[in-house]
């Protein structure tokens, strides 16, 4: 079958001003050895086309000029096609395709983007996190949208304005409380930006809800040193115990275990001591910021929890893997001060609003409740991933009492 | 060649990519096994010198290189031989350049004016072009000032940087024309040194042709043979090979040949840069 031979109309359009993006669409639709006419008016136009062919390994074919008339034709050549040759697509770009998530990403699809056509050849960078079940959740895309939907700007979204009057020893305990926060965000920013760069690509939305969670850690910090600086504080007591304590999360290799302490036995726990405070704090600047954090810090629990159940499916063994590591961290912490008395005495003063007999009373009491909602908590998370409630129990009775 | 070593080709060290390139063929031919290995230089008049005294068996030439070492193995009764080219070398012009509104448009308006070029040793941007002009009547340092971009001396323009000075003057006024290779001119347009519509072509020369492997006689000429039967096989749609031709510069190796030199040969006389036996007489050179 003969195909009608195709023009290209350039007008005054000449190589030195992107003529051969026009002449490139009309080639894409030949096969080697077909022709395209090409008509214009730029003086050099044959002279620059013969030269861009001789280039791009095409073949000109002179015709006789005149203004404005057909300059000559393009021959397709066999190299513009080449990069396609052998190219492998590199899953689907849409999760709900078949086949859009790999089980395992090869190297050298790269930084490719989930779905290109990935030409062969080229560097094979080493992103140790290549495995989709060590990974995944199909949850990752809807709580990705989600973490991009309750994004807040803490100038508007909080009242900094608002009046502080709290007691002098109560204003001390909020500040000791929010100094120990800060400690515990920068590990929890810290240990998913290392694994961040260690995943495949291909996994974008995990890479996505990773980046997010970093990027909410980054403002929980600086909300919670804006509050604990308000009232003209400089930040309070950072302890060994509590930084010993975080150390073993930082310290943790593996993806999985690293989730598992952070998120299910510490983050988990976090959403606790938040609560609390959206409660208790004494002061509604205090209680506002506890309530925007609190809602970010559930959604990294639900994605954490999420790919954990999956993974935990897919490979019961892992339970036991997670068992042992809570098991080594609190053989570590033992040597440690254990209870973060700081961080203790200052929720029982934050939560009485001044330093009275009856006050006390009642702050020790709310902290009763605190530590007791968060073990079960805990243990309620533990019995999702699998564990029984006696496991639960024993595991969650090992967590560190720096909470995290 | 006596020696067991390896079929040695030479090359100019004119950018760091040189080793990449050299060190991919050199790999990719072990594939294929064939025993390959290269020596760098560091300037053509080295290259063509240490390959007459068989120092190695192929060079990757310069059309410049080309043209002293036929003359260098005339003089000793030996023969050289082109044995392969890529298929971007063939049938290249060098144009000679105005700024679009100049009121230059005849070659002898630019007498009394001053002309930029490339490097004093670069085929397409000094020689052919100079000696363009001078076949028109303009005879460069006479009736035409030059003002030459000496970037890289020795590497015969294999640089691009001394073309894209000479354009630089001319966009800026420095100089009323300047010279480059056809295929200069679509980049200087594409990366913007040349903004669209600013110049216009006073002059062009007749095609010619670039690089070369050259081979001289005495060399095993089944190896020579299976060196470019390898060359010519080496395929654009080859994942492994793909980037190393693209780093080179070619789609496809295609067979040597030497009507494209003439033109250079003449050049070469008419502004006395080698003498007929591939001495090197033209003055401050090298520098």
């Amino acid at each position: 079958v003969t195909r009608e031979q195709p023009t290209v109309e350039l007008d005054m359009l000449g190589l030195d001003g992107g003529a051969h993006v026009l002449i490139k669409l009309a080639l894409a639709d030949l096969d080697s050895g077909e022709m395209v006419r090409v008509r214009g008016s730029h003086p050099e136009l044959a002279h620059d086309l013969a030269t861009w062919c001789r280039q791009q390994g095409h073949r000109w074919h002179s015709a006789d000029t005149h203004p404005g008339g057909i300059v000559g034709s393009v021959e397709r050549g066999t190299a513009a096609g080449a990069r396609w040759v052998g190219a492998q697509r590199a899953g689907r770009s849409a999760t709900g395709q078949p086949g859009a998530v790999a089980a395992t990403a090869p190297a050298a699809w790269g930084l490719a983007a989930r779905g290109a056509a990935i030409e062969p050849g080229g560097p094979e960078p080493d992103f140790r996190l290549d495995h989709r079940d060590e990974l995944w959740t199909d949850r990752a895309p809807t709580l990705y949208a989600q973490a991009v939907a309750a994004q807040w700007n803490p100038d508007t979204a909080i009242d900094w304005n608002v009046a502080i009057e709290n007691d002098a020893v109560v204003e001390d305990a909020v500040v000791q409380v929010m100094t120990f926060l800060i400690e515990n965000e920068e590990a929890a920013l810290v240990v998913p930006a290392r694994f961040l760069g260690q995943i495949h690509p291909h996994f974008r939305e995990i890479q996505q809800v990773l980046a997010i969670t970093i990027a909410d850690e980054a403002r929980h910090i600086d909300v919670f040193t804006r509050r604990a600086t308000i009232t003209g504080h400089e930040l309070a007591l950072s302890t060994v115990g509590g930084r010993a304590s975080l150390q073993t999360l930082i310290d943790e290799p593996d993806y999985p275990t690293a989730t598992f302490l952070l998120s299910v036995m510490g983050e988990g726990t976090f959403v606790s001591p938040l609560s609390f405070l959206e409660r208790h704090a004494p002061d509604p600047l205090s209680r506002r910021i506890a309530h925007l954090t609190r809602n970010d810090e559930a959604r990294h629990v639900a994605f954490s929890l999420a790919h954990l159940e999956r993974h935990i499916q897919l490979e019961p063994r892992l339970r036991s893997r997670l068992a042992r590591a809570v098991e080594r961290r609190h053989h570590e912490l033992q040597s440690s001060a254990g209870l973060n008395e700081e961080v203790f005495d200052a929720l029982v003063l934050l939560a009485a609003g001044d330093a009275t007999p009856a006050a006390i009373h009642t702050g020790w009491q709310h902290v009763q409740t605190l530590q007791r909602d968060m073990a079960e908590a805990r243990e309620a998370r533990l019995t999702r991933l699998g564990f029984t409630s006696m496991e639960a129990e024993t595991l969650s009775s090992l967590h560190t009492r720096n909470f995290m | 060649m006596t020696t067991s070593r390896p079929f040695t080709l030479g090359a100019v060290a004119y950018d760091p990519k040189v080793v990449t390139i050299w060190e991919g063929f050199k790999d990719w031919f072990a594939s294929h096994g064939f025993g390959f290995d290269f020596v760098l230089y560091s300037s053509y008049e080295a290259q063509t010198e240490a390959h007459v005294a068989g120092h190695v068996d192929v060079t990757w030439d310069s059309p410049l290189a080309w043209v002293r070492t036929r003359r260098l193995a005339e003089g000793l009764g030996r023969q050289a031989r082109a044995v392969a080219m890529r298929d971007t070398d063939q049938d290249l012009t060098s144009v000679v350049l105005v700024r679009s509104n100049s009121h230059i448009t005849e070659v002898s308006q630019l007498a009394g004016g001053m002309v930029g070029t490339g490097a004093i040793d670069s085929p397409q941007a000094t020689l052919l072009p100079l000696a363009h002009l001078a076949g028109l009547g303009l005879d460069p340092g006479t009736s035409v000032s030059v003002r030459r971009s000496d970037i890289m001396v020795t590497k015969h323009g294999d640089h691009v940087g001394g073309e894209r000075e000479a354009v630089r003057a001319l966009i800026d006024g420095t100089v009323d024309a300047a010279c480059v290779i056809d295929g200069n001119q679509l980049l200087f347009a594409k990366e913007g040194t040349i903004p669209t519509g600013a110049v216009r072509v006073l002059s062009r020369t007749a095609p010619y042709d670039h690089c070369t492997m050259t081979v001289l006689d005495g060399v095993d000429a089944g190896v020579v043979d299976r060196f470019v039967e390898l060359l010519l096989s080496m395929s654009f749609d080859d994942p492994t090979v793909r980037p190393l031709l693209e780093l080179e510069g070619l789609r496809e190796w295609r067979p040597g040949r030497t009507q494209g030199y003439d033109q250079l040969e003449a050049a070469v006389d008419r502004l006395g840069f080698y003498g007929p036996d591939g001495s090197i007489t033209v003055d401050g050179y090298p520098p």
